[in-house]
């Protein structure tokens, strides 16, 4: 290494930041594609389940500005293979409320827009399905969950050991259907020259949009180009290709010229996924010192007719305590719901809620102090696979967060503590998420006078990789920031995974120190340390996941220790402070890693209060779908954040040794809530969100 | 959205003889709830008279030391009006516990009044509601509807409808015994704000007594002279509509309710003035015992929903805190 | 209904042609291609286009253009005074207020709007004293006055200190 200082680690301010705050960094809608821009607008199926019997766009056509309205009956036909709803327009068959059954085209989104109003549609509609329950009689075994995990782990005799404990914990936990809901709006503009095509996206990984389009326009991959250098907020839903991609490439070509479609926030709410509904019911049997005999997750969740996704809610169970007897299962029904898809720490985000409020309710049936119980129950390997961990951090984790949050000296009974009005509590929850790596290529060039290019394909939704990336190519380069110019968030760049899984820097990451150790590899043993004068270009990158990762579990971890304090009059709930810490690994930019812990943090906060997609049980749809009504966290919902992380990074994890951290923060912190709403209240909220509703009717006052 | 004219008008007359000519106009004031409403398709008005700059952006005072708000006087500014604060700070409140302040800058006092429904059903073309679609059904009667109404609801039949009426600034005026003056193609009147906002009776289509073509120059606020204030409880910090909100006055002498003024948001179609409440309480003792029994006596008559029956003991809650409070506030 | 109007936009004149049924949002972003100020509801609810009309922050999303063609409109790009970052674009990139970006330049144009809110004195939600001479903007104050711009990055507790900041060298917190 040259003597140029480490930049991981230091907190740089983004270099995408001046752009964004003007607003003149260019968001997919916002980029230029060269020519005037034609508007797509959508008509959805107002039925769950069913057929079109009848549709008449004439009307829409015979609109001045309207330049074309596809239906089933005219749309191009796409080719075969497609999953879930990406077949647009190829059949009248209707699977889910707001599924497209037409859309228009026009010179402007006003005229567009008010043709919707234009074409008739009348289907022939069975019974909407929606509702979810535990006592289904079609509830099924799904043959793997998402992300590759077994869909149930049996260990031991869990039923033996829960008969056999000393205490017990049974209770079922319920989370609502929730919606990711970014605030860039999902949106595609696509244009065709001759049989290429160049697609403006909002996505969270160029390349997968790429491979769907490329199978339902059967393309080659050089014929379709995903450009998306700023994308406005994701998490998840922005993950894999929704019906807009679909829709704009097969709009353009029909009307031979730029067509944009741009999602309108009532249509987030059918057409690019949420985050499942989830029933859990969880058993804990434990000696009379607090060590867990039995731990038992059984999770029923929804999926669509269309589509299987299976969340995977029930994996953090598996890794987070220690215990002699286990068993996870998830079971699903097939519902007339739009699909389903990942949001936010699939799987440990609903997940944990259930097990560490199942904690804190033994906890109290103990009378042991939770983070105690927590600390008695640390697994020393992995519980279930036996291999060591590759680092776990945990119970520093819950040590240090004590420490800072105040926690010594609580006094565990609840309803305890008043100020004024409210009742005051204060509760703890673990948090964790798996450690993982995806393969990716990069290229780094170089020219005469020391200027680096690095290309790759990742993606920044806001997780500042645009800075990180920069930070770990300097230093692997051993050149200053302003050496390195990073280019990513276009397919025409070195494959790699997109954005998501918290996988995104581990993986981009390491294919960047990878190729620039090929690189200063070259230059020494070619060019003697010496530039070349005509550059040069490597290719390089990194195969996937660690060569630890057979041999070691690996997880980043972390604590919250939350205040709650709620009206003792209205039930209404605020959350003044909160101390979370965190074993991510190494940290590579101390400003944006801050940012991506209590912005996760922050989304439990508005996960444990606020979010819920209500549902109409006779009519099917999503009835609160907008944002006055789908409460997410407002800037007054969020008290002081006392945010710090373990300098720890992970050897066996990649390049950088760095865990991931765009999920964990989310990660238990719902039950840290709840677990302080109890300490406030003395009431046990076991469904989500904590409304003041909900304290009404424990009080039994409803 | 539907293709429409816009008009500007010289003066109040001229905007009303624009509208009073044609049966599927609206005036345009802020344009916060209308624009909204006529995106989603609810509001399909063929013409816009823009009226914002024909009324009062003026609050005046009136012999009695009341105050004569003008229809265009933004939401932000009426709440930040010094005399506003001092002699009705009931009316600040309300008003800064609504919405954001980006929609109160715009937002006007005339407007207010007028805003339609939050309720998922009307705001959605695709489902049934007889406010929207007079006759196609209640969708909330038996679906999502946990911040529906509890009080005055029609329960069945055509007319059925659930839905609350959204302000908070209403809720204010209402305590308050505000006048609504309005101007329309057969003259002005004055409308005690009480007779301005209807039930939903046989007939959810009409929010307000106002006729066709009728509009609202201003509000005149009459002299209260006792201490006020107005609570909300709601689902998150901020930008949310009420749960429940209490807008309250009170009047103690020697410890007896000498005068009271109860208005509840978030439980009716309009803003619901506690009568029974007020009534029960004149002349009793300001307890907290009183006061329970006066919310009591005017929550006798709720009707709750399936999933809206948290909003009794809610209401009754916040009628008795914000009582309390205001015995606290006049030692 | 096609209408000729005159957009000022960041002290520039724009003539143009807009249907009646244009939002001011629209016309900024679709006719003028100006990305500053951000669709992400459409309807008022999430404050993402916030943009100073007469020095006043409104949500330009429910503004028809046809309404204010004799009205001055600031985007945060615009606060960029002879192209130098304005001090509230310099304290969100060292706080680190946004992650994603998309609400920002609305969560800046907010913050212009309502620091010259609370330099006229006007009360909040959380003023405990409603007769108060001057607003001391305290960080429930700006949470409080911040919150109609959604974040769902959920900034939010970088927003606050950045606007501070701001608020403190603008003499509107003590």
């Amino acid at each position: 290494m040259t003597t140029i200082d480490r930049l991981v680690g230091a907190g740089v301010d983004r270099i995408d930041g001046p752009a964004k705050v003007r607003g003149t960094a260019a968001y997919a809608y916002e980029q230029d594609p060269g020519e005037p821009i034609a508007h797509l607008a959508v008509v959805q199926s107002t039925v769950n389940r069913g057929r079109i019997t009848r549709l008449d766009p004439s009307r829409a056509e015979a609109m001045t500005g309207v330049l074309a309205v596809l239906t089933p009956a005219n749309a191009p036909r796409l080719a075969g293979d497609l999953a879930s709803d990406l077949p647009v327009l190829q059949s009248p068959e209707v699977h889910y409320q707001g599924q497209v059954v037409a859309a228009v085209v026009a010179e402007t989104s006003e005229i567009a827009k008010a043709a919707v109003g234009g074409v008739v549609v009348e289907y022939a509609a069975e019974v909407p399905d929606v509702v979810l329950s535990a006592d289904r009689d079609d509830l099924y075994a799904p043959e793997k969950v998402m992300a590759g995990f077994d869909t149930d782990s049996v260990i031991g005799d869990v039923d033996g050991a829960l008969a056999a404990a000393a205490v017990t914990v049974d209770a079922t936990y319920e989370t609502p259907a929730q919606h990711n809901n970014p605030i860039e709006m999902h949106a595609s503009m696509a244009r065709w020259d001759g049989d290429s095509l160049t697609l403006w996206d909002a996505n969270q990984g160029p390349h997968t949009i790429v491979s769907d389009l490329v199978k339902g326009f059967a393309l080659e991959p050089g014929q379709v180009r995903v450009i998306s250098p700023y994308v406005g907020g994701a998490f998840g839903s922005k993950a894999f290709t929704h019906p807009n991609q679909m829709l704009a490439a097969m709009a353009a070509r029909v009307v031979g010229r730029t067509v944009v479609f741009e999602l309108t926030r009532q249509q987030m709410f059918s057409l690019v996924g949420h985050r499942t509904p989830t029933i859990q019911r969880i058993r804990l049997g434990a000696d009379p010192e607090g060590r867990l005999t039995a731990i038992s997750h059984e999770v029923v969740e929804h999926t669509s007719k269309i589509s299987e996704f299976a969340e995977q809610t029930a994996t953090a169970t598996r890794v987070l305590y220690a215990a002699a007897n286990r068993r996870t299962t998830h079971r699903l029904a097939r519902l007339d719901v739009p699909p389903p898809t990942i949001m936010r720490a699939p799987g440990e985000t609903p997940g944990m809620f259930a097990l560490e409020s199942a904690m804190d309710e033994l906890a109290v049936a103990l009378g042991i102090d939770p983070v105690e119980l927590r600390i008695r129950n640390e697994p020393a390997e992995d519980p279930e696979r036996h291999v060591p961990w590759s680092s776990r951090h945990l119970v520093e984790c819950l040590r240090t967060g004590a420490e800072r949050f105040g926690w010594a000296g609580r006094d565990p009974r609840p309803r305890m503590r008043t100020e004024g009005r409210w009742l005051v509590g204060t509760g703890v929850a673990a948090a964790t998420y798996p450690t993982r790596r995806r393969k990716a290529d990069c290229r780094i060039s170089v020219d005469g006078r020391g200027r680096y290019v690095v290309e790759i394909d990742g993606s920044d939704i806001g997780t500042g990789a645009w800075t990180t990336l920069s930070q770990i190519a300097a230093d692997a380069l051993g050149v200053g920031l302003d050496a390195v110019e990073l280019r990513i968030g276009d397919s025409r760049l070195p494959r790699a995974g997109g954005a998501g899984g918290s996988t995104g820097l581990a993986s981009w990451g390491s294919a960047v120190v990878l190729t620039a150790r090929d690189l200063r590899r070259r230059l020494e043993e070619q060019y003697g340390g010496q530039l070349p004068a005509d550059g040069l270009v490597v290719d390089g990158g990194v195969g996937g996941e660690s060569p630890h990762a057979k041999t070691h579990s690996m997880h980043a971890f972390g604590a919250h220790f939350v205040e709650v304090r709620v009206d003792r009059d209205t039930g209404e709930v605020r959350v003044p402070r909160a101390t979370s810490v965190y074993d991510g690994g190494t940290i590579v930019n101390a400003k944006t890693a801050r940012s991506q812990f209590l912005g996760g943090f922050s989304m439990g906060i508005s996960m444990a209060l606020h979010e819920e997609s209500q549902i109409d049980a006779r009519l099917g749809h999503y009835v609160n779908h907008d944002l006055a009504e789908y409460h997410i966290a407002t800037n007054a919902d969020i008290g002081e954040l006392d945010i710090s992380w373990l300098d720890e990074p992970d050897e066996l994890a990649n390049e950088i040794g760095l865990k991931g951290i765009g999920e964990i923060g989310i990660t238990g912190a719902a039950a840290a809530v709840a677990n302080a709403y109890w300490h406030a209240t003395g009431l046990r909220i076991r469904d989500l969100p904590i409304t003041p509703g909900k304290y009404f009717r424990e009080l039994g006052l409803t | 959205m539907r293709e429409f004219r816009y008009e500007r008008a010289d003066d109040v007359d001229g905007a009303v003889a624009l509208l009073a000519a044609d049966p599927d106009g609206a005036f345009l004031g802020g344009g916060t709830n209308l624009v909204d409403l006529m995106k989603l398709g609810v509001a399909t008005p063929d013409l816009l008279v823009d009226v914002r700059q024909l009324t009062s952006v003026e609050v005046t005072g009136l012999p009695d030391g009341g105050l004569r708000i003008g229809a265009a006087v933004p939401n932000a500014d009426l709440a930040a009006d010094r005399r506003v604060r001092e002699r009705f700070p009931v009316l600040a409140q309300a008003l800064l516990s609504g919405a954001s302040g980006q929609l109160r800058n715009r937002a006007t006092t005339g407007g207010n009044l007028l805003q339609r429904t939050r309720c998922g059903y009307f705001t959605d073309v695709t489902k049934p509601c007889n406010k929207r679609a007079p006759g196609s059904g209640c969708g909330a009667l038996e679906g999502v509807h946990r911040n529906h109404a509890i009080l005055g609801q029609t329960l069945d039949g055509p007319g059925a409808c659930v839905a609350t009426h959204p302000s908070d600034m209403a809720v204010a005026l209402v305590a308050l015994d505000a006048v609504v003056q309005v101007v329309g193609p057969d003259g002005e009147r004055g409308i005690p704000i009480r007779e301005l906002h209807r039930l939903p009776d046989d007939d959810p289509s009409r929010d307000t007594t106002l006729r066709h073509g009728e509009l609202i120059t201003a509000v005149d606020v009459p002299v209260l002279g006792f201490a006020s204030r107005y609570r909300k409880a709601r689902e998150r910090a901020s930008f949310a509509f009420a749960l429940v909100s209490v807008a309250a006055a009170l009047r103690v002498e020697d410890g007896v309710v000498a005068d009271v003024r109860l208005a509840l948001g978030g439980v009716a179609h309009a803003p619901w003035r506690a009568t029974a409440a007020e009534a029960a309480l004149r002349g009793q003792p300001a307890t907290e015992e009183a006061f329970g029994a006066a919310a009591d006596a005017e929550l006798a008559a709720a009707t709750p929903l399936r999933d809206n029956g948290f909003k009794v003991p809610l209401a009754r809650n916040l009628v008795v805190r914000s009582l309390l409070d205001l015995v606290e506030v006049a030692r | 209904m096609d209408t000729e109007i005159t957009l000022r936009v960041d002290g520039a004149a724009h003539p143009l042609t807009v249907d009646t049924r244009t939002t001011l949002l629209d016309a900024l972003r679709e006719r003028l291609r100006n990305t500053s100020p951000k669709k992400g509801c459409d309807h008022g609810q999430c404050g993402a286009c916030t943009v100073l009309l007469d020095g006043r922050r409104v949500n330009s999303c429910l503004v028809l253009a046809v309404t204010v063609d004799d009205a001055e409109v600031t985007t945060s790009n615009g606060l960029a005074a002879d192209g130098q970052p304005h001090r509230l674009h310099r304290s969100f990139v060292e706080h680190d207020a946004f992650q994603c970006g998309y609400c920002t330049p609305g969560q800046v144009c907010s913050a212009a709007g309502m620091l010259a809110e609370a330099q006229a004195g006007w009360p909040s939600h959380v003023t405990a004293d409603l007769d108060a001479e001057d607003v001391d903007l305290t960080d429930a104050e700006i949470r409080e006055r911040m919150s109609g711009n959604l974040c769902r990055c959920a900034a939010y507790a970088n927003i606050v200190p950045a606007v501070a900041a701001v608020a403190a060298v603008e003499g509107v917190r003590r």
